[in-house]
């Protein structure tokens, strides 16, 4: 019998492991809470609960253009940077699933080569052209790196929902009278709709959490991004150091993150094409 | 409504591959078509065609009158049931029986009511706000008649729109279609490799094999007049035996004994220049038990024994299999294709193993041996070499056999009365032009 079955102390065994993973992972996050919530004078305290709590330290950054405006590059070219990732990415991988063309292998085997790319390799000559193309220090300047960033892993997951598809559907389509394009975005678009989801999060957690790119091609809070704009805090005087408003930024900016997910999470729902052929 | 002209249509594939060889075919308006063959022939190929979903690499086709080679499958006003059914899982029915409607940007009133309309026929009106995924197979079939419906084309292409269902719903569902189709008038045209569906629903049926068009007919006209061994093998439910026969000395020498050539069975031999060694081909139907023959009868067949090896008691029937030893093997390219497809190359059924449908009266018993009687006025004789039939023109005393056509491709008569709603009170769309 290969039924698997679990003894009690299996089941401790795992409970166990699973705590320690999660307490790796949510400490760091309960302590920058923490650290966020305290005075200046008592960022060293060790203790993990806050004496005192304050408000200071949001209140201050919210009040800061020094973080106000990376805030709202990052929302903005987060978003912009997505909506065109998914757009082109579900073009092209609407072509490579569903079309033979030439130079399709090769396609496919250029954007593989775009993803594994170390992006530190390229900081030096993509800056060198954004200084002069003149995009140095705007959003086209992010969007593009992004956009060119977050294709090849687009292409990746919608080419394989694309070919979970069944063909008949367009076909189907075809006879009820849409042309190809409304035949995309009315029948196969939406089918594909937990890839585009899941990969509009993947390409926009990418661009949210982007600091190579956000710090080395801007120079002043015109496009720098959140994530920059953290390295740029200063403390109340020369002598402190911001940890504080560094602590509440950070919050600050994991929380879309939060809400992103668990907006878009409910409609990652596997098996939305049952149904559609004989089942 | 729309009459449908093939014209020499062929599909060559870029490899080369032929998978439709110069098709000519006149489908008339309000005609319900069968295209049925094995798997391969290119019947589905020629529906796709039809459809504008495949290319048409030589020839011509006309809907309506006019030429839509290159005109894409919107604009040929046709609807097509997929095998699969194809429905949209994320529309409601609703969604998916409209969807076609909304695209040509029709009124939302008149979606609804067509849609209502349709459901009502189809008996779908609770479901309206179901998605397929929620519906049993014959419900989702009967979504996928009804994306069709509600277009009201000028014409309804069906590809195997009954196979996936269990045989049970699949005979209720072919009444169902034929009803709907003689409701509606709608021409049609209908792929299957079944041959019961073929027979039983079409106002005429187009064999295919190998991308070549075998016989255009009505069911009956191919039941009894075959054009060539393919046709008489695939048409017909346990389909007809053949037998390898030898002509001599005036003689036809049968497995099942020797037959003298006379009449018209000489002069159709003599006129077809046909070779020494020949295909016998005889319904299971035309066979009796001796016995039960009357005496004026016996003389227009042929009696002979044979071993019973399997009795299959259907009720109304009794089919009995026996061998009968052949000569040589009957060999032709037709016959192993048929037996290919049937499978019964693959389950190892001897070709010279028999089938004859008897009356229940019949007292032939298995494992016994009986005295059979085989009606001469009906067997049919085929060229080995090409497959052709011999004795097309031999037909005239098999009337007597009751088998006169009964139907005909105008058999349509009065189906346009009976149309309610759906067709008549349709507002005049492109296709519905009188032709």
């Amino acid at each position: 019998m290969a039924a698997v079955t679990t003894t009690p102390r299996q089941k401790a065994g795992w409970g166990v492991a699973n705590f320690v993973v999660i307490a790796l992972a949510l400490i760091p996050v309960l302590w920058l809470v923490s650290l966020s919530f305290k005075t200046p004078a008592a960022v060293l305290d060790p203790s993990f609960v806050p004496s005192q709590w304050t408000w200071a330290n949001y209140s201050g950054i919210l009040q800061s253009s020094q973080f106000i405006r990376p805030l709202i590059n990052s929302i903005g070219i987060g978003l912009i940077s997505t909506f065109i990732a998914v757009v082109l990415a579900s073009m092209a991988a609407y072509a490579v699933a569903r079309l033979a063309f030439p130079g399709k292998s090769v396609l496919i085997g250029m954007a593989l080569l775009i993803a594994i790319f170390p992006q530190i390799s390229l900081i030096t000559p993509l800056f060198s052209i954004e200084r002069s193309l003149g995009l140095f220090n705007t959003w086209p300047g992010l969007i593009i790196p992004y956009v060119a960033f977050g294709l090849p892993l687009g292409i990746y997951i919608l080419s394989a929902f694309f070919r979970e598809i069944p063909w008949e559907l367009e076909k189907a389509a075809k006879m009820d009278g849409a042309t190809p394009f409304q035949a995309f975005t009315k029948v196969i678009a939406p089918l594909a709709a937990p890839g585009m989801v899941t990969t509009a999060i993947l390409v926009f957690l990418a661009c949210w959490n982007d600091f190579l790119f956000a710090i080395s091609f801007t120079s002043t809070t015109t496009a720098r991004t959140a994530p920059a704009a953290l390295q740029y805090f200063s403390g109340g005087s020369v002598f402190t150091v911001p940890t504080g408003p560094i602590a509440a930024a950070a919050v600050v900016i994991t929380i879309p993150i939060i809400i992103f997910v668990l907006f878009f999470q409910r409609r990652i729902v596997a098996g939305l094409t049952s149904g559609a052929v004989k089942g | 409504m729309a009459d449908i002209v093939l014209d020499n249509v062929t599909k060559r594939y870029p490899d080369g591959a032929l998978a439709v060889d110069k098709i000519s075919l006149d489908i008339a308006d309000g005609e319900f078509v069968i295209l049925v063959g094995p798997s391969g022939c290119g019947k589905s190929t020629t529906l796709n065609m039809i459809a504008g979903l495949e290319d048409i690499t030589e020839g011509e086709l006309r809907i309506g009158g006019k030429v839509v080679n290159n005109a894409a499958p919107k604009d040929r006003d046709i609807a097509m049931v997929f095998q699969s059914y194809a429905l949209y899982p994320h529309m409601t029915v609703r969604q998916n029986m409209g969807f076609a409607l909304k695209l040509a940007k029709t009124p939302q009133k008149v979606i609804d009511e067509k849609v209502n309309e349709a459901a009502r026929i189809l008996d779908l009106t609770q479901h309206l706000d179901r998605r397929p995924a929620n519906l049993s197979g014959g419900q989702r079939q009967r979504v996928a008649m009804g994306r069709a419906i509600v277009r009201d084309p000028a014409a309804f292409l069906m590809d195997e729109p009954l196979s996936n269902l269990d045989a049970k719903l699949r005979v209720q569902m072919r009444t169902e279609v034929s009803r709907i189709q003689r409701r509606l008038g709608t021409t049609t045209v209908y792929v299957t490799h079944d041959q019961t569906e073929a027979m039983t629903l079409g106002d005429r049926v187009a064999v295919m094999r190998n991308g070549i068009l075998q016989q255009v007919g009505s069911p009956q006209e191919l039941y009894d007049r075959p054009d060539n061994l393919f046709v008489a093998g695939f048409i017909g439910s346990p389909s007809m035996n053949f037998m390898p026969s030898v002509v001599e000395d005036n003689t036809l020498h049968t497995p099942l004994g020797d037959v003298p050539l006379t009449g018209r069975l000489q002069r159709a031999l003599e006129q077809a220049r046909a070779p020494r060694e020949l295909i016998v081909g005889i319904r299971p139907e035309n066979f009796e038990d001796a016995a039960l023959v009357p005496a004026d009868q016996r003389s227009s067949g042929i009696t002979f024994r044979a071993s019973i090896d399997v009795l299959e008691s259907m009720g109304s029937d009794v089919f009995v299999y026996f061998t009968k030893e052949f000569g040589n093997e009957v060999d032709a390219a037709e016959l192993r294709e048929l037996a290919e497809d049937s499978g019964s190359a693959d389950v190892g059924v001897r070709n010279d193993a028999m089938v004859a449908r008897l009356d229940t009266e019949t007292r032939a018993a298995e494992g016994h041996e009986s005295e059979l009687w085989a009606d001469l006025r009906t067997l049919h004789v085929f060229n080995p070499a090409d497959g052709s039939n011999i004795t097309l023109d031999y037909g005239a005393d098999r009337a007597v056999g009751g088998a006169a056509p009964a139907t005909s491709p105008a058999a349509g008569t009065g189906r346009g009365a009976g149309g309610t709603g759906a067709s008549t009170d349709a507002p005049a769309g492109p296709g519905t032009g009188v032709i």
